[in-house]
C-alpha cells in the first residue's frame, strides 16, 4: 500500500473505531442504569468525573510526564543532531518547532506529548541519540512529530474519557449492589432480577473490553505515526532500520511507568508482558515485525 | 405552495454555504502556500549568512586558493541579488556546485579539516541544505494540497471565476537533473 493510502485507511479505522466505543459506551451505560432501576443520571455523572480527571492529565500531563521521566532540555551543542532533525522536520511539517528533552538512559526510546502542535514535547533518551545514524534518528523523529501532527494526544485523552466513564459506571454498579442501594420495580419482578445479572456480568467484562478497545486504537494510531512518518521524510527504510535496532535492543527504559508507556515509539517494558495467544491485545503498540514489513512495502 | 418555497431557500443556503466555504478554504490553502515560499526564502539566506564565515576559516588555511573563493563569492552575490524565482534557482545551483569545489578543495589541507570551527560549518551547512530542501518539500505540498482543491468537482467549475489559478510545484532544474562536477584541479 502507498504511504497515502496507508494515511487514509489507518483514519478510517481511527473513525470506525471511536463510532463503535462511543456506542458501545452508551449502551453500557443504559443498561447499567436499567438494571438499577435508576435510569440514565448515571451516564451524566459518570461522563462529569471522567471529563475532569481527562482534562487535569491533558492540560497538566507533559508537565508530569516531564518530571516523571527526569528529562532535561536539549542544548544545540551537545545534542546537534537531534535539535536540528526536529527543526528541520518540523519545517517539512508545517508545524511550530516542538520543545525538545532529553533522558539520560541508556536504554533506546522516544516519546512526543503535548495537546497542541502549539504546546507540543519530544523527549528522546541518551541511548537512542547516540546508536542511532542521523536518517535513522529522522525516521523516529518524524514518527513523534507525526503523532503530535495527528492530534493523536487529543484523541487518546477522549478515548480516557470513554474508558473512565466505562470503569466509573461500572464501579458505582457494583458498590450499589453491595450496599443494597438499588429500588425493585414490583411488576418487574423477573425481568428485574435477569437485567440484575446480566448487570453483574457487563460490570465485569465492560471496563476490560473498554480497555482492549482503547488499546486497539493506540495500536492503529502508532501505524498511522509510522505512515506519516515515511510521508514526511520520503524515507521509510530510515524508521524501518531504526526500528529493527530498536527490536534488538533489550534494555527496559527504567523511567517509564504504566501510565506513560503507550507514548513511547516502542513498548518500554520489554520481555515483561505475559506469554499468551492473546497477549498481543494488550500491546500499546504493534508488534516491531509488523510495522517494519508495512514499512518496507511502501 | 408553502413547502416549495422552503425547498427552494433551503438549496438556496446550501450553495451560499458551499461557495462561502470554498472561498474561504482557498484563500487559507493559498495563504500557506505563500508563507512556505517565504519560508524557502529564509532558509536561503540563512545558508548564504553562513558562507564568509566558511571563505575566512578556509582562507586561514589555503590562502593561495583564490579561485575557489572567487567563485564562492560571485555566487553568493548573484544569490543575494536574485529577484524571480528563475534566477534565484541558477543563483542556488552556482553556490551549490562552487561550495562543492570548495570543500574539495580543502580536502587536500588536513589541518583545515581537523579544524573545529571548520568541521562545526560544514555541519551546520550540510544542515541548512537539509532546511532548504525540507522547506521546498514543505512548500510543494501546500502547494498540491491547493491545486487538488481547485481541480476537484464541482469546485473546477467555479475557482477560476473565483480568481484562483493553479500554481507550479518547485521542481528540479534541468542543472539540477545534470548532477555537478566537482574540479579537482
Amino acid at each position: 500500500m502507498s504511504i497515502n493510502s496507508q494515511i487514509q485507511s489507518n483514519k478510517t479505522k481511527t473513525y470506525v473505531i471511536m463510532t463503535f466505543f462511543v456506542v458501545f459506551v452508551v449502551l453500557a451505560g443504559y443498561v447499567l442504569g436499567q438494571a438499577l432501576g435508576y435510569g440514565n443520571s448515571w451516564m451524566f455523572i459518570a461522563v462529569f468525573f471522567s471529563v475532569i480527571s481527562s482534562f487535569v492529565s491533558y492540560y497538566w500531563g507533559d508537565k508530569l510526564v516531564l518530571a516523571m521521566s527526569r528529562a532535561r532540555p536539549a542544548d544545540r551543542k551537545r545534542d546537534f543532531d537531534f535539535f536540528t532533525v526536529a527543526e528541520n522536520l518540523a519545517i517539512a511539517a508545517g508545524l511550530p518547532k516542538p520543545k525538545l528533552y532529553v533522558i539520560d538512559d541508556t536504554a533506546m526510546n522516544a516519546f512526543a506529548t503535548g495537546r497542541d502542535p502549539e504546546h507540543a514535547i519530544v523527549c528522546a533518551t541518551t541511548g537512542i541519540l547516540s546508536r542511532l545514524e542521523r536518517r535513522e534518528l529522522e525516521g523516529v523523529i518524524a514518527h513523534e512529530l507525526s503523532h503530535i501532527k495527528n492530534f493523536d494526544t487529543r484523541l487518546m485523552a477522549v478515548v480516557a474519557i470513554l474508558v473512565g466513564t466505562v470503569a466509573f459506571l461500572a464501579d458505582m454498579f457494583m458498590r450499589s449492589l453491595w450496599w443494597g442501594g438499588h429500588r425493585d420495580r414490583d411488576n418487574n419482578r423477573g425481568l428485574g432480577q435477569i437485567m440484575l445479572i446480566v448487570g453483574i456480568v457487563l460490570a465485569i467484562i465492560t471496563p476490560i473490553l473498554a480497555t482492549l478497545i482503547q488499546l486497539a486504537i493506540s495500536r492503529r494510531r502508532e501505524f498511522l505515526a509510522d505512515a506519516s512518518s515515511a510521508h514526511l521524510t520520503r524515507y521509510p527504510e530510515g524508521l524501518a532500520r531504526a526500528l529493527e535496532k530498536l527490536g534488538q535492543d533489550k534494555e527496559v527504559l527504567e523511567a517509564a511507568t504504566n501510565a506513560t508507556a503507550h507514548l513511547y515509539i516502542t513498548n518500554p517494558f520489554k520481555g515483561k508482558q505475559f506469554a499468551a495467544w492473546f497477549s498481543g491485545l494488550f500491546d500499546t503498540h504493534p508488534p516491531i515485525a509488523e510495522r517494519i514489513k508495512m514499512l518496507r512495502s511502501m | 405552495m408553502n413547502m416549495t418555497i422552503w425547498i427552494v431557500l433551503g438549496i438556496l443556503v446550501l450553495v451560499i454555504l458551499y461557495l462561502w466555504s470554498l472561498y474561504n478554504g482557498l484563500v487559507g490553502l493559498k495563504t500557506a502556500i505563500e508563507e512556505a515560499w517565504s519560508q524557502i526564502d529564509v532558509q536561503l539566506k540563512r545558508r548564504a549568512d553562513l558562507i564568509p564565515n566558511l571563505i575566512e576559516t578556509v582562507k586561514g588555511y589555503a590562502k593561495h586558493e583564490k579561485t575557489v573563493f572567487t567563485d564562492v563569492t560571485k555566487a553568493r552575490t548573484a544569490m543575494m541579488s536574485a529577484k524571480t524565482p528563475d534566477k534565484m534557482a541558477e543563483a542556488d545551483n552556482m553556490l551549490t556546485s562552487a561550495l562543492k569545489s570548495l570543500f574539495a578543495v580543502a580536502e587536500a589541507y588536513p589541518a583545515l579539516k581537523a579544524n573545529d570551527g571548520f568541521i562545526q560549518l560544514q555541519k551546520e551547512l550540510s544542515d541548512t541544505e537539509d532546511k532548504v530542501a525540507y522547506s521546498r518539500q514543505y512548500y510543494n505540498s501546500t502547494v498540491m494540497d491547493y491545486n487538488v482543491r481547485i481541480r476537484v468537482f464541482p469546485n473546477t467549475l467555479i475557482a477560476k471565476q473565483m480568481g484562483f489559478s493553479e500554481k507550479e510545484f518547485f521542481g528540479a532544474t534541468d542543472e539540477e537533473r545534470k548532477g555537478v562536477k566537482v574540479n579537482f584541479n
